[in-house]
């Protein structure tokens, strides 16, 4: 299973995200758990500075905008 | 170039709908078919031609620039990033701990975020279209000294003792180990990277900001039509010192971004009302508003909000004054 953070300190962007990844994995019969990650100190900790941004399995993969369809699809294969 | 939106608004308003420039209803619809055409067609072609021109600039890039600068230095510097960067409000939180946990200063950071709301290119773009070029200057002038003189002060009283325990002891971090490099990777952009870019910003920020335009035009073509000349110069004219903080207090409730307060400013500036008084009206709109002050809080213990709440206040009042005074010389 993989687990899918969304970092994000609320903005209706990164809370869009979450739901486009968590649509896409469904389409997909992905087994994935995507959590919202709003703490500021757990963000500061991934060194990212513009939200939404998209950890996968622990690995920084987007950052600034809410990610293409096509995107989510490679992360979750 | 701008007459051809004046013509329009003429053969719409005078010669379709046969109304007459004298009439509240003639004037105040003249006002806003002139600025509403003017100002989203305005928006459309510069949004797309200033984010193809800046498609390279983000925040990480400029966290690299500024660390490590020498103080003097990096308040002029935050506060022209600031002004120049596209940069969303959402993400100011990250911004500041980024900026932070690399060691810059809490007033350098500050000086960013300060003058990031204030001067941005669509208040820039309203504003040399509806007040001309002079007015705009003076605008990007007093809203990076605000910007600068924040910053500075902040440090002055060593801000980062205020800071969330969890963000100074990230900047504390950052400090003793000056030799920390930052990372900052190049990125070489094509022609169709620009492209995509800018027509993505232009979409985005068009979208977001049309409603203020007609609201903001709204507004400021019923004070054009309905409030009578001279009013607005006789109540809240230069004689009354107290008519500045006012206008700063007032603007505080009054959220909104500078794309909806500029034509409200044309409106009050053309029916008389002092411009220090205009200017510190207009920036306590859309600098010191409480939503995006309590999402500081995430990074800052109260005191420090508190502070820089009244700093901002403080500033636009004395602004809003010395303009005043230098305007009826």
């Amino acid at each position: 299973m993989k687990t899918v953070k969304v970092l994000g300190t609320g903005c209706t962007k990164c809370t869009k995200t979450a739901e486009v990844i968590e649509r896409v994995a469904q389409a997909m019969g992905a087994d994935v758990e995507v959590i919202k990650e709003t703490r500021p100190e757990v963000i500061m900790q991934y060194q990212v500075m513009r939200t939404p941004a998209v950890v996968v399995d622990e690995t920084l993969v987007h950052s600034g905008s809410i990610p293409a369809q096509e995107e989510i699809k490679q992360w979750l294969q | 170039m701008f007459a051809s939106f004046t013509y329009l608004a003429d053969w719409l308003v005078y010669q379709q709908l046969g109304l007459s420039a004298q009439t509240k209803w003639g004037s105040a619809l003249h006002f806003f078919v002139e600025d509403v055409t003017k100002i989203f067609a305005l928006l459309l072609v510069m949004i797309y031609v200033i984010s193809f021109l800046r498609a390279a600039m983000d925040v990480e890039r400029v966290r690299s620039y500024l660390s490590g600068q020498h103080r003097g230095v990096g308040y002029l510097m935050g506060s022209s990033f600031g002004a120049i960067t596209p940069f969303c409000s959402c993400s100011s939180i990250p911004v500041f701990l980024g900026f932070t946990s690399a060691g810059i200063p809490v007033g350098i950071t500050m000086a960013f975020l300060l003058t990031s709301p204030l001067i941005n290119e669509v208040a820039v773009l309203l504003l040399l279209s509806l007040l001309g070029w002079k007015f705009t200057l003076m605008y990007v002038l007093v809203g990076m000294t605000i910007g600068i003189m924040g910053g500075a002060l902040l440090d002055l009283l060593r801000a980062e003792r205020w800071l969330q325990p969890f963000a100074a002891k990230a900047y504390q971090q950052a400090v003793q180990q000056p030799g920390m490099e930052i990372e900052c990777e190049v990125r070489k952009l094509s022609f169709q990277d620009r492209h995509d870019f800018a027509k993505t910003e232009m979409l985005e920020i068009f979208g977001r900001v049309w409603k203020w335009v007609i609201i903001g035009v709204g507004l400021g073509a019923g004070l054009h039509g309905f409030v009578p000349e001279g009013w607005l110069e006789s109540h809240l004219g230069d004689g009354q010192w107290w008519s500045v903080p006012a206008a700063v207090l007032m603007g505080i409730p009054l959220y909104s971004n500078a794309t909806g307060v500029i034509p409200v400013m044309e409106s009050l500036l053309l029916k008389g009302l002092p411009v220090g008084t205009t200017l510190a009206f207009c920036m306590s709109t859309v600098a010191a508003s409480f939503p995006e002050f309590i999402l500081l809080k995430q990074v800052m213990q109260w005191r420090l909000l508190a502070l820089i709440f009244v700093v901002l206040l403080l500033s636009f009042t004395v602004m809003g004054w010395i303009f005043n005074v230098a305007f009826a010389l």
